[in-house]
């Protein structure tokens, strides 16, 4: 039981941090979970995001931004705790046009890490399970603690 | 021996400002980020105002990843259908001043690579797209943006995009 409280402390903390970006306020993302090297955001469909008024399908960038907050989530919650993190490259792949009015939720994990940099593939869904809207591949930096041994 | 005389400037001006103006003042989310375009004949310019929304990083401060990466895929897409948009308007193929005008559907992103080479400071930024190749179904196209110097990027992109179907052919 303590143990549970300490992770939900720990997300509580998390949650106030990214919610605390200014561009994550203004797209009103939402932290589910972090933990491990993984990291669930989530964003409501917003009229002010859509890239395409014909359709109402949120623009490309919007999703990027999801995703690569996400990214920097699950970097910066992995057990190996780099200190600061930051994009070095990021990949999307549109797989389909995201469903209007639905909220978008992106999924990051960590899948290899060294001392210097940090890899990650990332997924966004919107609220129908199977094909993803988008995928990504990414690397950020891993930034050490000052004074700490190189 | 009989020369066309050239359209008034006021006019060409005009026609080309109104077709710049339609492209970009339907999206939304261009709006959202607040970018705007300058045009000088067929090139175009992107800036992206500074603003404290688009921060991602407070304590540094700097520009959100994630805007810099939306930043570049606005000016990709404007440039790509611009360049398209340019022929059907200066042809003739398109009229502006019709009571609506039907202007062609947008670009679809396939994929996109953002390259980050610096953090982006909190200040304007500036960026130009370059159509390496335009298909009649794919098309490539490169973009770069900076801040203070013209020649110091802070980042790049590279995307591939499925080009909308053309009733003219």
């Amino acid at each position: 039981m303590a143990q549970m409280s300490e992770d939900e402390e720990k997300l509580a903390l998390a949650r106030r941090f990214i919610e605390a970006i200014p561009h994550s306020r203004a797209l009103a993302m939402h932290l589910e979970a972090i933990g491990g090297g993984h990291a669930v955001i989530s964003m409501p469909w917003d009229e002010r995001l859509v890239g395409d008024p014909r359709t109402g399908v949120i623009h490309g960038g919007a999703v990027s931004a999801l995703m690569d907050t996400c990214c920097g989530a699950a970097v910066m919650s992995h057990p190996e705790a780099p200190a600061g993190t930051a994009t070095i490259d990021l990949r999307i792949d549109y797989m389909r046009a995201a469903t209007p009015r639905q909220r978008i939720t992106a999924r990051a994990e960590v899948y290899h890490i060294t001392r210097t940099v940090a890899f990650l593939r990332a997924t966004a869904h919107d609220e129908e399970a199977g094909l993803p809207v988008a995928t990504a591949t990414g690397a950020f930096t891993v930034e050490r603690p000052k004074g700490e041994a190189k | 021996m009989t020369r066309v005389k050239p359209e008034p400037m006021q006019v060409v001006k005009q026609r080309r400002d109104a077709a710049l103006r339609a492209l970009v003042s339907g999206v939304p989310y261009i709006r959202f980020l607040g970018i705007e375009f300058d045009r000088r004949g067929d090139e175009i310019t992107a800036t992206l105002p500074f603003d404290e929304k688009l921060i991602g990083n407070p304590m540094l401060p700097a520009l959100h990843g994630g805007v810099s990466a939306a930043f570049l895929e606005v000016t990709a897409i404007v440039e790509l259908s611009w360049a398209t948009l340019w022929e059907d308007v200066e042809t003739g193929r398109i009229d502006l001043s019709a009571p609506e005008p039907v202007l062609p559907r947008l670009p679809k992103t396939i994929d996109f690579t953002v390259d980050y080479l610096r953090s982006g400071l909190p200040r304007d930024a500036y960026a130009r797209a370059r159509v390496n190749r335009s298909g009649r179904r794919y098309a490539s196209v490169h973009v770069e943006a900076w801040q203070d110097n013209r020649t110091r990027l802070y980042a790049q992109a590279t995307g591939h995009f499925l080009m909308p179907e053309r009733p003219h052919g």
